[in-house]
């Protein structure tokens, strides 16, 4: 489905942190056209500095009470100017919301299990892709590590899909501590025969770690990159990363229109 | 009064003025799902040397106060794929195309001329003698009288296509380069390409994108690419394609009034996808509100005389 553009008024604007919200954006037909990894390049209208938009993945795909969709979601972290004004939107102000946009995640068939790896604002493309996995009737895990607790959010959702979750913290307050990958090489070494399709998205060394292990331990896995990208649609070439398929060497990709997912034995780590 | 919104470009007739500029727009086809290639004046696609490029490492690109400075390092398939790739794509989409051409060496952009002169699809060949971001071949074309009129004059006689060469603004007078084209045989010429810029992220000391070095383009220029064009139409007759930072309809029409036959936009395509016809609809009811006929009337009547008091609207 080719993507639209909307001026899409803000229908909540949750403040899970200092750093954390949930933007909700009233940009229906953005939803209903969105498959799970997906990703919207958004702005608030009228603001020129920054001049581009940013990527983001569609956290959720908002319905009413009649299950009709009525927009989407997205998991916003502040860390620069353009996230600092997303966070301060309020009820009403207006985004421009460009999508569905790349490549979405592929979901498994039972009785292979999807094991979702995030790390902090990684969680973002798992909502989506858990209702998946959830109606495929994959059995699913997510790993999800965090600095802290109170950076681990969400977990009721998961939970109400029947989604088995793994917690990390950095600092230890909840869950294993220490970073995610931990218990995420103890569940490898002990998967089952039918096998696991390892989903993850998050920091880049976290990424490189998630692919290598799902590679030691024989298991596919599907990797969503974050890049600076300028334009989403395949004009610029600045978010490009390097895939090698097979034996060819090595070739810069646009992660906008070839990705944002990405087969994580395809990517190569610098 | 439906406005005439056609214009030509020495023999080329386009619908309109809105060219996708190079760089910005990818081989055009990556935009076919949101927008109607037949509905621009034309396309110029990513430059082309005759062998596929990888370009520089990431990140390539950063944001700066009301622009964005790029070192992609001209990444692109080469000559040969995009004529058996893209051309038959673009031509069944109906786009006017012209063609990017760069070369490290004169012989190089003679080459790859020519291969796109045999080609079915191709309405003109744009030279990049002004990419800043590549160190051998381009810019030290583009930032020699000589070396203008050299690679201008030696893709004239390889080619029937109407030729432009894109000129930098990172030269003392870019009007002289305009007359050095115009002298060597050039249908037009195209300007500004990127001003040569760079930013430092303080925290680390280190360089914001790998090259170290990029084109900045966006808003930020546009007072410049504006002057350079007014530049230029004072010292040649041939039409100019002008471009810098054009958001709008206002900034369109500030570019042709300046001296510009058409114009570009660039970096506002990568913010909107869907400028083209935004900027349509406002060159046109801007005809309208004027009482002006055809788009081609406005090309260089921009009246220097200044004004005795500040409106009071401002």
């Amino acid at each position: 489905m080719p993507p639209v553009d909307v001026d899409a008024p803000v229908i909540a604007n949750a403040r899970l942190s200092r750093d954390y919200s949930v933007l909700s954006l009233a940009a229906p037909e953005v939803g209903r056209r969105t498959r799970p990894g997906q990703f919207v390049m958004v702005k608030p209208v009228g603001v020129t500095d920054p001049l581009l938009r940013r990527p983001f993945s569609v956290f959720e795909v908002l319905r009413n009470g009649a299950g009709d969709v009525t927009g989407v979601s997205i998991l916003n972290k502040r860390a620069g100017r353009s996230t600092s004004k997303l966070y301060d939107l309020e009820p009403g102000d207006l985004v421009s919301c460009l999508g569905p946009l790349g490549v979405p995640f592929t979901a498994v068939r039972p009785p292979r299990e999807g094991w979702m790896v995030a790390g902090g604002v990684g969680l973002a493309p798992f909502a989506t892709l858990a209702e998946s996995l959830a109606e495929a009737g994959a059995p699913t895990t997510l790993f999800y590590g965090a600095r802290t607790a109170g950076e681990l959010f969400y977990l009721d959702l998961f939970e109400r899909l029947g989604v088995r979750l793994v917690l990390s913290t950095e600092d230890g307050g909840r869950g294993v501590k220490g970073r995610v990958t931990a218990p995420l090489e103890a569940g490898l070494k002990a998967v089952g025969s039918s096998g696991t399709m390892v989903y993850a998205c998050g920091p880049e060394p976290m990424l490189e770690a998630v692919a290598r292990l799902a590679a030691r331990y024989d298991q596919p896995s599907q990797v969503s990159v974050e890049r600076v990208m300028g334009c989403g649609l395949g004009g610029c070439y600045s978010c490009v990363v390097p895939v090698r398929h097979g034996d060819e060497h090595a070739n810069l990709v646009r992660s906008c229109i070839s990705g944002p997912v990405f087969d994580g034995a395809e990517l190569v780590w610098e | 009064m439906t406005a005439d919104l056609s214009v030509k470009l020495g023999s080329l007739a386009l619908p309109n003025p809105l060219i996708a500029a190079s760089g910005c727009f990818g081989y055009g086809v990556e935009y076919e799902q949101v927008v109607d290639l037949s509905s621009l004046g034309a396309i110029v696609s990513k430059g082309l040397f005759m062998k596929e490029r990888q370009g520089h490492a990431p990140p390539r690109v950063v944001e700066t106060p009301a622009g964005m400075i790029n070192a992609i390092g001209l990444q692109g398939i080469g000559v040969h794929r995009f004529v058996k790739e893209k051309l038959p794509l673009l031509r069944k989409a109906g786009a006017r195309t012209f063609v990017n051409v760069c070369g490290t060496t004169l012989d190089e952009y003679v080459e790859v001329t020519k291969v796109l002169s045999q080609a079915e699809g191709v309405a003109a060949i744009e030279l990049n003698i002004s990419c800043p971001n590549i160190k051998e071949g381009g810019i030290q074309f583009g930032c020699s009288l000589n070396g203008t009129y050299d690679v201008v004059h030696a893709v004239k006689k390889a080619t029937h296509l109407p030729v432009i060469p894109k000129l930098t603004p990172n030269v003392t007078d870019v009007a002289s380069f305009a007359r050095a084209a115009e002298d060597a045989g050039a249908d037009a010429v195209s300007l500004v390409n990127t001003f040569l810029a760079m930013a430092i992220d303080v925290e680390t000391r280190r360089p914001k994108i790998s090259n170290v070095m990029g084109g900045l383009s966006g808003p930020a220029i546009r007072p410049i690419a504006v002057r350079m064009v007014w530049d230029c139409y004072q010292l040649v007759k041939i039409p100019i394609i002008g471009m810098g930072g054009i958001v709008d309809a206002r900034d369109a029409t500030e570019f042709m009034l300046a001296g510009a036959t058409a114009v570009q936009i660039g970096t506002q395509n990568f913010v909107d996808p869907f400028v083209w016809s935004k900027v349509l609809e406002g060159m046109a009811d801007y005809l309208a509100r004027h009482k002006i006929a055809r788009v081609s009337d406005l090309i260089g009547t921009f009246d220097t005389t200044p004004i005795k008091h500040e409106p009071a609207h401002h």
